[in-house]
Parts: C-alpha cells; structure tokens; sequence
C-alpha cells in the first residue's frame, strides 16, 4: 500500500492507496498543527484500513514548497518512516497535486497559487498537462493575471487575480494518484523551500589589541 | 534470559538546538552516541539560527540515525522503545526530532516518550557513574540554561530550585569570547585560554550575592551584568590605547561564573539536606568549573558527578538514558499528538 501526505500548507492531508484506489483518508482539522495532526493522521488512516505500518510498500510526500516548520514535519516523517520500513519515498511538487486535480475538473491552461504568507504566494504555470513555469515565489502584484488561478493563494488576493477558484490546499488522496499513475515528475524528498533563512551576518569582532594567546 | 539482554534497548533523538543527536542504549549501557551539528552554519551569525539548525535537523536525522544503529550492531526493529526531547528549545528544531520520533514509533510499533531536556541532561550521568542517588542536587549549565534542580527522581520529580534571571551561563561565555575575539562557541576557547591567565588580576562582579539579593534570589543566578562589566571593562582598556590581556581577561570572568555557580550549588545542598551533586549541560565541560564544584563540595562532605565532557553537551545518549529509566520505572508512554513544546516546564518530565 501507498502512505500519501502532505504538510506544505497549514493543514495535514494523509491517504492511504491499495494501488487500485484509496482506501482510507484523513484532514487534519486544526491549522498550523502538523507535529501533532500528521502523527494521529496516519495511525487513522492504517487503523482504518484495517492495515499496519508494515503493509506501507511505499511513501508519497507533498515536497512543498510551503511555509518551513511544517513542510519539514512531513519530510522528516517520510524520510524516517522509509528508513524504518525499508522502503521507497516519492516526492511530489505539492503545486503539482493541485495542479491533478484542477486537471480532472477538466482545466487545462491555468496557474496555481498557494500561500507563501508576508503577502507573497508560491505559484506555478500549467499548459497541456504539464508544469511550465514555476514554482516561484512571488507578490501578486508584480504577476497580476487574469487568467484562471487555482489555490489558496489565488482566493486570497482577488485583485491580481480575478479569475480564481478552489481547490484551496493539495489533497493526499490526489497526491498518490500522481505516484501511482506517475501524473507529474517525481522527485527526490527534499523540501522545495524557496527562500533562504532570515539571518543577518554578524561581522567578526577583530581580536583586540595586545597578546592572543594560542 | 541474561540481565543485559532483558534491560529495554531504547533510542533516543535530541534536536532541541543546534546538535542531532541520536543515542541508544540498554539500560545504564551506552551503545552509541551519534551527533551531527551545525554549529559551523552559525558561526558566521555569532548565535544559533532557528530556521538553519531546523533545515541540518532535517537533512541530518537519517545519516545519523544510520551511524547510531551501526555503530550500536543493531538493526531499528530490535529496539524497544522511542524517546525524545520534546521540550524545551528552538520550536521549529524540537519538532523535527519529535516528527522522526513518531515516524519511528509508528513504523516499528514501539511506545513513544516525549521527554524534557533538562531531566535527560540529568539521567545521562547513569550511563557513565550508574544509578542516581535519590535525591540528588543537579546544577544544569549551557548556552540554553542554568538552573539548579532538586531531583527526588528523574522520571517524574525535578523540583527548580532556582534558575537564571536573565542570560545563561554559556551566553556569557559566548558574548565574553566574541569580545575578546574568541572563536564561537566561547566555552572551550574561554576554557583554554584562561589556564594562561590570572584569575584574580580583575574582580568582576558576582551576579545576585549581595545581602539584598539573597533573600529573594537565593539560589537564582545573573550573568549579565557581569558580561557587561567585562565589556566595559575591556572597551575602557581599548579606548586608552593599552592591550588587552585576554587570558587575564578570561581567566577573571571565568572565575566569577564559577564561584558563583559553585557557591550556590553547594549552598542549596546544604539547605537541602543534599549529599549528591551532579552537574551537566556543556558548560559542565569546563575544567575550571570541575575542579572548584570538588573542591568546595568535598569541603563539605558532598560528592560532585560530572559526565565525561561528550555526555554534558546536547546529545541523544541522555535522552535514550532518561527513555531507559521510563521503562524501567513503568511510565505511560506518551501520546502520538505529542507536542514539540519549546517552553516545556521544568518539572514537566514526560508528556
Ligand atoms: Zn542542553
């Protein structure tokens, strides 16, 4: 069986995949809680299913890019679990997950948006079934659209983008369907962070004056 | 069945800083003691940077869960149970310990224990001079704490005594070295540099000893104003065109932090009937601090406990140590909604 999950917005989605179909599936209720939702998560979705972690055959995981703390409780869950179990982990673009399922309500060329908070989203570009550009981090503003966008960050700023519609976050469920019928390029599990740490370099401090003992 | 194979094999993550640490032990029997750092990452910052220790927390938990198993002979599957720092620290390096925790508990079926930092700094001591006694004194010193805890039992009571009002003693060292160009981490540079130097050249202020102060703060501890007497003291010295003396320097702040650590470690065991005092934490590493703690705790008829300097740093080892004892003791292990809780209390030892 296949665990899928993603962490890359502030809700936790689990699913669990058969290989012919999902079988069992969680949503996170509380935001910005994925240290503690993912966990209960995925014993739910094995209890469930009547499973056990050791059915698991192999790991999907939502790669991001989304806001930090959370994305990494996901990779590090995958990249343990995989170890733990002896077993694969696919990682998949989680703006791709979004972009499966605006595909099978029938749209083609469209963008997905999702939240990339300080007034920023991450978004990527979709023609013909496959990303063409993206994911970038970027102010609505500056990329302002009236084309068809998909995802949280589209609903959010309706100014740049008037045309937009749900799905608002990547849903598991989709997430193995892209594994298992291999609907987008899967990837190694690294987080897709696209930003560096805020951190300001401190000059060093010349040594003062007079003798520095070795 | 013989004792050593029938006492729990436990492994345990510790990522509440700057240092992944993966330890397994069985029982009071140190097995391996992996550690990755990043510390080199935050150089160039002159402190720790949340988001760059989460990100080496991330990339290093499998490598370092690979060497810990090897270095041990065991495969994951043969362990018995999962323990890990769940508090307190950096938030967003806490939850990638606790979110590979989980992912090993759920994997192998295994019970999991969210453990406190500080408690584990005391059970590490096990591994090296077997069983606490009960009760013991324990002066915990890093760049994150300074506390003095009365510990009746590990698992479940650690009574604060006292703590820092304001920087921790490793701070101190750490902003003293950046002064005095010392490289960072400041501890070992202070440490080393300060065995030339004359520790009485300069009377530096001791934090919360006076009169006044002992009522209130008895068994408290204050590092900053002795960290900015020291730059004053050296910004005077530069300004007047004359060098500085960094060993002297050194040697003289060090000598302030540890008579008042020890001064006031040992004062709390007499008040507390107390004839056991453990010290750990990475400032527990400091030769100086070693040989004063003995000597004015044998004065009183007290024994001192240090770890070997690679236990009192930030490790796994002491978290498997502290998850070893819940076993034996026959704690409740934790919940899978386990929170990773960066200002988990002090006597909050299990959640
Ligand atoms: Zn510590």
């Amino acid at each position: 069986m296949l665990l899928a999950f993603d962490t890359a917005t502030p809700f936790v989605t689990v699913a669990l995949h058969d290989g012919e179909r999902v079988v069992a599936e969680y949503v996170s209720t509380d935001s910005m809680k994925h240290g503690e939702m993912l966990a209960p998560g995925i014993a739910a979705v094995l209890a469930r299913a009547e499973a056990s972690s050791r059915d698991v055959t192999a790991i999907a995981v939502g790669v991001g890019p989304g806001p930090f703390t959370g994305l990494r409780v996901g990779l590090v869950t995958a990249r343990t679990m995989a170890l733990a179990l002896g077993i694969g982990v696919y990682g998949v673009c989680s703006l791709d997950v979004l972009a499966a399922e605006a595909m099978d309500a029938g749209h083609d060329d469209f963008l997905i948006a999702t939240d990339a908070r300080r007034k920023e989203v991450y978004l990527a570009s979709y023609a013909s079934r496959h990303r063409v550009g993206g994911p970038e981090v970027v102010k609505p503003a500056d990329v302002a659209t009236d084309q068809l966008v998909i995802g949280r960050g589209a609903l959010m700023y309706p100014e740049a983008f008037p045309n937009s519609a749900g799905p608002e976050h990547p849903d598991a469920a989709v997430l193995a369907d892209v594994v298992v019928r291999e609907r987008f390029e899967l990837l190694d599990p690294d987080p897709l962070y696209l930003r560096r740490p805020d951190a300001v370099e401190t000059a060093a401090r010349k040594a003062p004056g007079g003798e520095v003992p070795a | 069945m013989s004792r050593a194979t029938s006492e729990p094999l436990v492994l345990g993550i510790e990522t509440s800083c700057d240092e992944t640490g993966i330890g397994v032990v069985r029982g009071h029997t140190l097995l391996a003691d992996a550690v990755a750092s990043s510390v080199e990452e935050h150089a160039r910052f002159g402190g720790v940077v949340p988001e760059v220790a989460s990100r080496a927390h991330l990339e290093a938990m499998v490598p370092t869960l690979e060497r810990a198993c090897e270095t041990a002979g065991i495969a994951l599957t043969d362990v018995d149970a999962i323990a890990v720092t769940s508090g307190p620290g950096l938030a967003g390096a806490l939850l990638v310990g606790v979110a590979a925790a989980k992912a090993l508990a759920i994997s192998l079926e295994k019970p999991l224990y969210g453990v406190n930092h500080l408690a584990a700094h005391v059970a590490v001591d096990q591994l090296e001079h077997g069983a606490l006694p009960d009760p013991c004194l324990a002066l915990l010193v890093s760049g994150g704490h300074s506390s003095l805890l009365r510990v009746d039992d590990v698992t479940r009571s650690v009574t604060p005594l006292g703590a820092t009002i304001d920087d921790a003693a490793g701070e101190a060292f750490d902003k003293v070295a950046r002064l005095l160009g010392l490289p960072f981490p400041g501890g070992p540079h202070i440490d080393r540099v300060a065995r030339e130097g004359n520790a009485v050249f300069f009377d530096f202020p001791r934090g919360l000893t006076a009169r006044k102060d002992l009522e209130r703060h008895r068994f408290d501890f204050s590092f900053s104003g002795l960290k900015t007497a020291v730059a004053r003291w050296v910004e005077a010295r530069e300004a007047s065109g004359e060098p500085v003396p960094v060993a002297d320097v050194a040697a003289a702040f060090q000598e302030a932090v540890v008579d008042v650590l020890t001064r006031k470690a040992v004062d709390a065991a007499v008040d507390q009937g107390i004839e056991d005092i453990l010290i750990g934490g990475g400032v527990a590493a400091n030769s100086r601090l070693r040989f004063v703690a003995t000597e004015r705790a044998n004065a009183k008829g007290i024994r001192v406990r240090v770890p070997r300097p690679g236990l009192c740093t930030d490790n796994g080892a002491m978290v498997a140590a502290l998850g070893a004892e819940m076993v034996a003791r026959g704690r409740a292990p934790s919940a899978l909604d386990l929170p990773a809780d960066s200002s988990m209390p002090v006597d909050q030892i299990l959640s």
